[in-house]
């Protein structure tokens, strides 16, 4: 190898090393003596990607607007599972972060790891099961959100038929299609539901092409379950109704966007700040639904009729004050068994370890 | 009698191929002339966010077609700079291209985030374009599906019958040949790269004017790889090419359907099907193996110096 071409690579490495970098930047120059209660975020996403991360960011802000001069907060974004995050979640605890937030399932053992190197910093791990002291979870009911969305779905879908761009085959998924089918049908008998998996979470074009997929089966209702707004857009381009995931994707559909289920982080990341200040913090598990804010939904489109939207007001404010559950009984299988019995309830464990599809989804399951 | 659904998926299917098809036969030419630019997938980025981001301050597609080839353009002459005159490692370089457009397109495209693009005029023939079936399917399309299409038989005819595709091949077959009887061969090659970076660009503009017109992170979404493998299969064939991509976009888009009319099988094993079929489909076209290693160009990934 000559010389230049040693040249060549050195500049190509260099590049790298510089976009690298940029991951471990973010928490190192931190000073701890200036009394401020110092809270950290680790993004799986950027916060440019307009669904899961971004509503964590917006969580981080509305800490800084409740907090003020009190807090200082920091955030790690795009970093991979692994080794990696470990290194993040490490260098944040030992620059003297008070509170780390880390925001992605896969986050879970690192953050356990870290956390027993480090007793007297506290730890947040989103959508996991695995907790210690000073290592608290919390994650959304997201599924109640759906619930609503299904009610308005059932009332607005012409054809009978709701599409459904889904992700994996893993219970959150899986739950949401069941919370959506089970509140169609229940306003109206006929609705089927049509779920195209496309095997990420992220990708605008392949959810694209799903979505007109759907749409070309007769689908007039556009569920999505992936992160990107390139569904709600297709939708809007092709006329028909869609709901948002995560977070209020109108601006991509004016017209077709009905409403969104929205991840709302703030209340709680604002709760569990102030824990800490007041130090009341303690570990524990928080699965909040409409009740304690974590789920909402962006405003009713206008084009939604006055009676459905008392409808689907009327689910939510039943499922805050615990009239109405998503998984009311009766509840048959596909296979026309039934799961939950007439006058129960599904249990937290059932929904949580959810795989199989109730009455009215077609196709089954992939395993 | 056709079903309803046929000619909006076939719409689908072209919509999906065409960025294939032009970081395709962009790096058919560029690989022609001897040199391997991993980084189709950052110029494609580059493309997608410097068009969308001029389409949105201006409203011009023109306008945002012309910088989404210029910005694919201007990442290849980083790249043509860097392995033709510093003669850098091309692999290495090509996939730093490909980090650095990544993370450059992600920097540029932040405050494009969640904006959105009316999308390019689609040819509107009165009647003509009303007709069932080939109506919207051959006079319905946008302009950048006509340019990719005009693109392979632009590629074919250049490479194959004009005196400087005879060049360009001569120089990426054998570079000290080339050079001893007189051509220019960093000139040609760097040419090459530069027109392979404008239509990388050009597939990455489509990907944010017209297949999902909005801006986000990592969009492309492995399309440049994709347009990577296309190349080798198809035996550095635009025409293959052409065919290769429409035959992924195809399956990619089938296989969603079938999942829709809810047929039982894996999902993981539907994604899998468009790049184990593709793959199968141009090994066998190209099953001859003389003939394939006469179709690599042999100094393809060398570098060279006209002192040495």
């Amino acid at each position: 190898m000559n010389k230049s071409s040693l040249i060549g690579i050195g500049l190509a490495v260099v590049l790298i090393i510089a976009l690298l970098s940029s991951v471990g930047q973010g928490p190192s120059e931190k000073a701890k003596d200036d009394g401020k209660l110092s809270v950290g975020f680790v993004y799986v996403g950027p916060i440019g990607d307009h669904g899961w991360t971004y509503e964590h960011n917006e969580g981080r802000l509305a800490i800084e607007k409740a907090l003020g001069e009190k807090v200082k907060t920091t955030y790690v974004e795009k970093v991979p599972y692994g080794p990696d995050s470990e290194r993040v979640i490490g260098k944040l605890a030992s620059s003297g972060t008070d509170l780390i937030f880390t925001t992605s399932f896969g986050y879970m053992d690192p953050t356990i790891k870290v956390a027993k190197k480090y007793p007297n910093v506290k730890f947040e791990h989103a959508t996991g099961y695995k907790r210690s002291d000073n290592t608290a979870t919390y994650s959304g009911r997201f599924y109640e959100g759906r619930h609503v969305a299904g009610l308005i779905a059932g009332k607005m879908t012409k054809t009978n038929t709701i599409g459904y761009v889904a992700s994996f085959p893993i219970p959150e998924v899986i739950r949401g299609i069941n919370a959506t089918i089970l509140a169609a049908r229940s306003v109206n008998p006929d609705v089927k539901i049509k779920v195209i998996w496309v095997s990420s979470w992220f990708d605008p074009g392949k959810e694209a092409d799903a979505a007109k997929a759907l749409i070309d089966q007769g689908a007039d209702v556009l569920f999505q379950h992936t992160d990107s707004p390139a569904p709600v857009q297709v939708a809007e381009k092709r006329g028909i109704w869609a709901l948002g995931q995560a977070s209020d994707m109108r601006q991509f559909g004016p017209k077709a966007h009905l409403t969104a289920i929205i991840d709302d982080w703030a209340p709680y990341y604002v709760a569990r700040t102030k824990a800490v200040m007041n130090k009341t913090w303690t570990s524990g598990d928080t699965w909040g639904g409409f009740k304690s804010g974590m789920v909402r939904m962006a405003p009713y489109n206008k084009a939604i009729p006055a009676d459905v939207v008392a409808l689907a007001e009327k689910a939510r404010k039943g499922i805050i004050d615990g009239s109405v559950h998503a998984f009311q009984g009766p509840i048959k299988d596909q296979a026309g068994k039934v799961v939950v019995k007439a006058g129960e309830r599904a249990s937290d464990k059932m929904l949580l370890g959810m795989n199989f599809y109730v009455e009215g989804v077609d196709g089954s399951i992939p395993k | 009698m056709i079903p309803d659904w046929l000619t909006p998926a076939i719409m689908t299917i072209i919509t999906a191929s065409t960025p294939l098809v032009f970081a395709a036969v962009g790096e058919i030419m560029v690989e022609k002339s001897g040199v391997l630019n991993l980084g189709v997938e950052g110029m494609m980025i580059m493309g997608a966010v410097a068009a969308f981001a001029i389409g949105v301050t201006t409203g011009s597609a023109t306008l945002a077609i012309l910088f989404g080839a210029l910005a694919g353009l201007v990442l290849a002459l980083i790249f043509g700079l860097l392995t033709l005159n510093l003669r850098a490692n091309q692999v290495a370089t090509g996939l730093a291209l490909t980090l650095f457009g990544l993370g450059l397109s992600a920097l540029i495209g932040h405050s494009f985030v969640g904006e959105t693009f009316s999308g390019l005029p689609k040819l509107d023939i009165p009647f003509i374009s009303k007709l069932p079936i080939i109506g919207p399917l051959v006079f319905g399309q946008d302009v950048l599906v006509y340019m990719s299409v005009a693109s392979v038989f632009f590629a074919g005819w250049f490479l194959n019958k004009t005196r400087w595709g005879l060049v360009l091949r001569a120089v990426g077959e054998n570079h000290d040949a080339a050079h001893a009887i007189g051509h220019p061969v960093n000139f040609v090659r760097m040419m090459a790269v530069l027109f392979g970076g404008s239509m990388a660009g050009l597939g990455g503009a489509y990907l944010s004017l017209a297949y999902t017109p909005l801006w986000v992170e990592n969009m492309t979404a492995g399309r440049g790889w994709i347009a990577l493998a296309l190349v080798v299969f198809a035996s550095w064939r635009p025409g293959r090419a052409i065919f290769g991509a429409y035959l992924f976009g195809g399956i990619t888009i089938l296989q969603l359907h079938v999942q829709g009319f809810g047929v039982a099988i894996a999902p993981q094993l539907m994604s899998m099907l468009p790049y184990l079929a593709t793959i199968v489909v141009l090994v066998l076209i190209s099953h001859d193996v003389n003939r394939f290693k006469l179709s690599a160009p042999a100094c393809l990934g060398k570098t060279f110096h006209p002192s040495q």
